[in-house]
């Protein structure tokens, strides 16, 4: 009996965890063009819907129905493949995010967190790493030689930044001694935020975000003005959104870990808390899109000279001295 | 019941895909077969509760095989299929080798009773903390020997990058001052 509750639970808690996220990523493209287009002084979309509400509609309808392509000189079971790969990876990480506090519902006690293990935060960033496979077998397999260096880039960038992650996590969990991302909540609890005791942590792993998540100043994997799309630029319709799906709902995963390990999370659990996390979460949401309003690209030797000789040197240091204090 | 069906789905997709590595001439097949064959043994991992060593085999190698995809994009055309030569001695050689390895794997099961757990893990504690205590306790010489010797490989990679460094700004500044 207990087994199949667990089952039941699990599944549905999977489905609306899909159901919410794949709306959410599309409902976020929404939010980012209207983002931006008030930060550029323009409208946004304003034609199909109140305030171009129903342009996410309109753009799913387009992805679905529009020709599918499949270049002659690529390699066609991986081209195919290779964009599921970042969403499959990105909600399979989601899983290991708790969501919500938990909550009283239907009679029972609700754990908004699919799997709650010991090694959360490492199984997260684990699997977010996973998801640049993507990008990388997509720019090989198209036969395009701006894929092909879209898909180089990535290759570089992940192994820049897989490094500042790790290393800037690093530190906080010297002081929680805990890798579940509920036991890093609740060590906030008593020890307040920890972005006021590891604030050079906190800005490691946000800039190691928007690298793991190939957004601006770091998405040199389709800069536009370099190589045309990068990886993407053989593919159209529904594979071509597939990427973009994957990569809102890591920027969501990356918004949730940086609430949780440095903003202190959901605090107590109450309805109030949660509310504020998600808030902390949409702000942080919002911090991407401004960022990507407000900062240039960068080179991809800026790229290696910003990750080898500043961020990692910072990183090391920053844990060494957490170690040292930690100690004494 | 799950457990059983859990290992058998990863056990068949893991060979199938070292099936596909070995024996594909495509670059591309063979190193996104290894990747996800790398990446499925960490459920075998999962599978034993061993949650720990499973995340740093994902994390390990998916660093690893995307730099084999960096080599991989430097020396081929990874659009085109690889002409092979396949002697006969090395084919016999495998043939012999996996045989033996296949009747060792056979007769395993009479000799796995007697194996008992060196370090059973703690109940109550994440097998994360048990494996930090055998790391830094029993095996603390081949953990910092290991340690030592990846910063040796490390000096050694950068000195053969390195080399001709100095020598190219060298080069430069000699250009820059006679003109």
């Amino acid at each position: 009996m207990e087994l199949e509750v667990f089952i039941i639970q699990t599944l549905v808690k999977i489905l609306v965890v899909l159901l919410i996220f794949s709306a959410l990523a599309g409902f976020t493209t929404y939010l980012e063009r209207k983002v931006l287009a008030f930060m550029q002084r323009r409208l946004g979309p304003m034609t199909v819907g109140p305030w171009g509400l129903l342009q996410v509609l309109a753009d799913g309808i387009k992805l679905f129905t529009k020709e599918d392509i499949v270049p002659t000189n690529s390699i066609k079971p991986i081209f195919k493949i290779a964009p599921v790969i970042l969403p499959a990876t990105a909600f399979i990480a989601i899983a290991g995010v708790p969501l919500f506090p938990e909550f009283q519902a239907f009679g029972m006690t609700i754990q908004p967190i699919i799997v709650d293990s010991n090694i959360g935060v490492l199984y997260v960033l684990g699997i977010m790493a996973i998801g640049m496979f993507s990008p990388l077998l997509a720019g090989l397999s198209s036969g395009n030689k701006w894929s092909l260096l879209g898909g180089a880039r990535t290759a570089i960038q992940l192994l820049s930044f897989e490094v500042v992650t790790g290393l800037s996590i690093l530190a906080p969990v010297i002081l929680i001694g805990s890798l579940n991302l509920i036991d890093i909540n609740n060590y906030q609890i008593e020890n307040g935020w920890l972005i006021l005791t590891q604030p050079i942590a906190f800005v490691l792993f946000l800039i190691a975000g928007y690298a793991e998540t190939n957004r601006t100043p770091f998405d040199l994997l389709e800069h536009e003005s370099e190589i045309v799309s990068g990886y993407a630029t053989e593919y159209s319709g529904m594979r071509w959104g597939l990427f973009f799906i994957g990569e809102y709902v890591n920027m969501f995963i990356v918004s949730f870990l940086t609430v949780l390990i440095f903003l202190g999370g959901f605090g107590e659990g109450t309805l109030i808390d949660g509310l504020c996390y998600l808030g902390k979460v949409l702000f942080f949401i919002f911090l991407f899109l401004w960022t990507r309003a407000a900062w240039p690209h960068i080179r991809p030797d800026q790229l290696m000279w910003l990750t080898w000789k500043v961020l990692m040197p910072l990183a090391v240091i920053n844990v060494v001295i957490t170690g040292l204090v930690v100690m004494f | 019941m799950f457990e059983m069906i859990a290992f058998y789905t990863f056990a068949f997709l893991i060979i199938a895909s070292f099936i596909v590595v070995v024996t594909s001439n495509n670059a591309l097949y063979s190193m996104s077969a290894l990747a996800s064959g790398m990446i499925l043994i960490s459920g075998l991992f999962f599978l034993l509760n061993a949650d720990f060593l499973g995340v740093v085999q994902l994390i390990v190698y998916t660093g690893a095989v995307i730099a084999l995809y960096a080599f991989a994009m430097i020396f081929f055309d990874t659009t085109k299929n690889l002409i092979e030569v396949n002697s006969k001695k090395i084919i016999f050689l495998l043939i012999s080798f996996s045989t033996i390895l296949l009747v060792f794997i056979m007769t395993a099961p009479i000799k796995s009773e007697a194996v008992t757990a060196l370090h059973p893990i703690h109940q109550g504690v994440g097998n994360t903390q048990d494996i930090g205590i055998v790391l830094f306790t029993k095996y603390l010489v081949p953990f910092e020997l290991a340690a030592v010797m990846l910063l040796v490989a490390m000096i050694g990679g950068i000195l053969m990058a390195g080399k001709k460094m100095d020598m190219l700004v060298a080069n430069e500044e000699i250009q820059e001052a006679t003109k």
